[in-house]
């Protein structure tokens, strides 16, 4: 009754996922899809704005890398992007979409510039800078460990609960703002207390700090027991509690951990480079860390790569909306574009299309038929043989049962006629009788 | 006066909301949470604006609603491009919802805010000759009744009519089982991606309302393009505040707007003078309340008052 229609219809292509892809060739996909990205780009620059394509790309050079002012920059902004992302790796490692660093990060900033405006002045500079360490690191940790606390005790939905936590930092940090500037200008200006010491440049220990970190924190995640257990809850928490992982616990040290990291980046942004607080001091980067980490596929030397290719077009489209006088917002066009063509190289990267009519593939499955048939073929005619013996065998049996049955009959036959004999005899007799 | 002035403002900056709001509970209900709403809203004010500049040399000839229709076709469009781009990345590329979300919300915003400060650079921002169009039929009014334009009436139908197909249709609850359970739905024999794809386009067509709302009737000038992106934000909140519940967010959106304008009305309503610092702890309000309903539901467990199971899990039909 059912029609077997299923080969009739195949679809265009289907998508099988690999496991198997090797390190170069993952690489050269994500080059592929750098290089279409910025052909992208410059065609976008070129339609949008009238830009030359070369001209371009040398003023994105220039703008990172022209001067040893901007080399410096170059390396600060991504030493920055950096020690978020770092910061927020550890929670995602873990499924636990933290996308609030953006908060943590300004509200640690909030944390070591309160410290300079009740502290400053008063004490040496030296205890200045660690209690604002200390009340960075710690105001970060709060922010990010009660979305923690949260998920762990009720299964809150952490990455709607962190985004929430973005604004109340951003506007606490604009409600103080207003407490501490008396006129209601809503600047703070610089302020001359709590500066990180400086050696040798303005942001090398800024730089040296995030290299260190990043080696840090690749042993944590990859050579401890703690990293470990990250690694395990982010797979699967019920594996995790089977072998006796306590994944409450797992999750607010996880997240008390990001949130402190986020915390020391405000402090540093505070200490070692604005020296001042507004709301835009973060700008965006808490978010734009999120992708590094995760182009990154969670793996800080792999982040250092991204954050610079993130750093490098965001620094270098700055230069070219300053030099042909174009608007600010196109860095993030830019930027956006370019992530896009990341994320969706990704898919072909774990994922494999197979289609339809592709003559690779066709040849290699004709074959593979071919090979099936030519089995088939053979078992087949081995089978036959072995019927045919067995078929003649079972022939032979049954004449030799016919025979044997016919003989049977016979002596039956011959038995029931001798019988019957002896009974009419015997009959007679008795009738004389 | 002032609390009429204080309500009817409110509910009409609530429009915003909720049609951001009612645009993400559709994409939300089918599994994909789209944090690039706030790029998606202010593409779709600039493809509106783009529209209506387009239309200025005939703004005499064509008939006033013509060119209403018109705007909101392109603001559609605009929008609903952005989100097929979204669904493209992350229901056929099985991207990560979150950054393909984010990234979307960076190059929407770069690319609104691009376009529109070279129409006003090149003195061409005569989109606004559309506002008497857009306000209508209040546009002579001096008061707050001046915003309650057709696009709020757009707003409130949309949002019904939303609840109404989500809960009382067949189509409804195939989307909503796509996104409670993409396999089981798969199982049953539910075009999957189909429903993401239409349910994702649609979502962010209406969403592309909210910006283009905020531009042409609330604000009513040229530099509102700037602040379009922290309505986005908002918008994804109320989600959340509203439960999933379109009808609910009518109710919502009124709430925020109450809390979101308070402090400008707050001395002369209730005749108390608030410090200038207060002002940015009224606006962090509304966050506040989501972030309370959002712990408050996940200690009630109610089932009806849960985000979908699915919410943020992309579906690979050969995964299991």
């Amino acid at each position: 009754m059912l029609k077997n229609k299923t080969n009739d219809k195949e679809p265009l292509f289907h998508v099988t996922k690999r496991d198997d892809v090797t390190f170069s060739k993952a690489m050269g996909i994500r080059a592929i899809a750098v290089v279409a990205a910025f052909v992208f780009c410059m065609i976008l620059a070129l339609i949008l704005a009238g830009i030359n394509p070369l001209k371009m790309i040398s003023s994105m050079f220039s703008g990172c890398f022209g001067t040893q002012r901007r080399i410096w920059k170059f390396f600060k902004n991504l030493s920055i992007l950096l020690y978020i992302s770092l910061a927020v790796t550890p929670a995602f490692r873990m499924k636990f979409w933290n996308i609030g660093a953006e908060g943590q990060t300004l509200i640690g900033a909030l944390a070591s510039v309160a410290c300079i405006i009740l502290l400053g002045g008063k004490i040496p500079n030296g205890l200045l800078v660690l209690i604002m360490f200390v009340a960075g690191v710690l105001a970060g940790a709060i922010w990010g460990v009660i979305p923690a606390v949260f998920k762990a005790i009720w299964d809150t939905n952490e990455t709607l609960f962190t985004l929430m936590m973005n604004y109340v930092a951003s506007f606490t940090v604009a409600y103080f703002l207003l407490v501490w500037t008396p006129s209601g200008s809503s600047t703070l200006g610089m302020l001359s207390y709590g500066w990180f010491p400086q050696i040798i440049h303005e942001y090398f220990l800024v730089i040296v700090i995030a290299l260190i970190l990043t080696g840090v924190i690749y042993v944590y995640l990859n050579y401890s027991k703690h990293g470990y257990e990250i690694s395990v809850v982010g797979e699967s928490q019920k594996t995790a509690k089977y072998i006796g992982i306590n994944v409450k616990k797992v999750i607010i040290r996880t997240m008390t951990l990001s949130g402190a990291l986020c915390g020391f980046a405000g402090f540093l942004i505070v200490a070692a480079l604005d020296h001042s607080v507004t709301t835009q001091t973060v700008g965006g980067q808490g978010f734009t860390a999120i992708m590094v980490s995760w182009l990154g596929k969670f793996n800080p030397i792999a982040m250092f790569a991204t954050s610079f290719l993130i750093t490098f077009l965001d620094q270098g489209a700055a230069q070219i909306s300053t030099e042909f006088n174009i608007d600010s917002a196109f860095p993030s066009v830019i930027v956006g574009s370019i992530l896009f063509f990341i994320i969706g190289c990704e898919f072909f990267i774990y994922y494999k299309v197979n289609f339809r009519h592709k003559a690779k593939n066709m040849v290699t499955m004709a074959a593979s038929e071919n090979i099936v048939k030519d089995e088939e073929t053979l078992n087949n005619e081995a089978l036959k043989q072995e019927n045919k013996t067995a078929i003649d065998e079972a022939a032979h049996e049954t004449t030799d049962v016919q025979d044997a049955k016919q003989d049977v009959k016979q002596d039956t036959k011959q038995d029931i006629n001798q019988k019957a004999a002896t009974l009419q005899e015997n009959n007679g007799k008795e009738s004389e009788q | 006066m002032t609390i009429v002035n204080y309500l009817l403002s409110a509910f009409s900056i609530g429009i915003i909301f909720l049609l951001g709001a009612t645009g993400e509970t559709i994409t939300e209900k089918v599994g994909h949470l789209n944090l690039g709403i706030p790029g998606i809203m202010s593409v779709g004010a600039a493809g509106g604006c783009l529209m209506l500049r387009a239309l200025y040399p005939v703004r005499e000839s064509c008939p006033g609603f013509i060119i209403v229709i018109l705007g909101l076709l392109a603001c559609f469009f605009a929008a609903g491009l952005l989100g097929a781009f979204y669904s493209f990345l992350t229901v056929t590329l099985h991207a990560n919802q979150n950054v393909t979300g984010l990234a979307l919300t960076t190059f929407g915003v770069g690319i609104t805010k691009f376009i529109m400060s070279r129409l006003t650079k090149i003195g061409a921002h005569e989109y606004l000759y559309a506002l008497p169009m857009f306000r209508a039929p209040f546009s002579n009014q001096t008061n707050s009744l001046k915003y309650c334009g057709v696009m709020t009436y757009i707003a409130l139908f949309i949002a019904v009519a939303t609840s109404y197909v989500l809960y009382r249709t067949k189509v409804g609850l195939n989307l909503r089982a796509v996104g409670e359970s993409a396999g089981t739905a798969d199982a049953v024999g539910i075009n999957v991606s189909g429903y993401k794809y239409v349910a994702t386009i649609i979502g962010s067509g209406i969403a592309g309302f909210g910006g283009l709302y905020y531009i042409m009737d609330y604000a009513g000038s040229q530099e509102a393009y700037l602040s379009i992106e922290a309505f986005g934000w908002l918008s994804i909140a109320l989600v959340i505040f509203s439960l999933w519940k379109p009808v609910v967010c009518i109710l919502g959106s009124f709430v925020f707007g109450l809390l979101y304008i308070l402090n400008a009305y707050a001395s002369t309503i209730f005749n108390v003078k608030l410090p200038m610092e207060l002002s940015p702890a009224l606006k962090t309000l509304p966050y506040i309340v989501t972030i309370v309903v959002l712990i408050i539901t996940s200690t009630k467990k109610k089932r009806e008052n849960q985000p979908p199971a699915g919410l943020g899990i992309t579906y690979f039909r050969e995964e299991r």
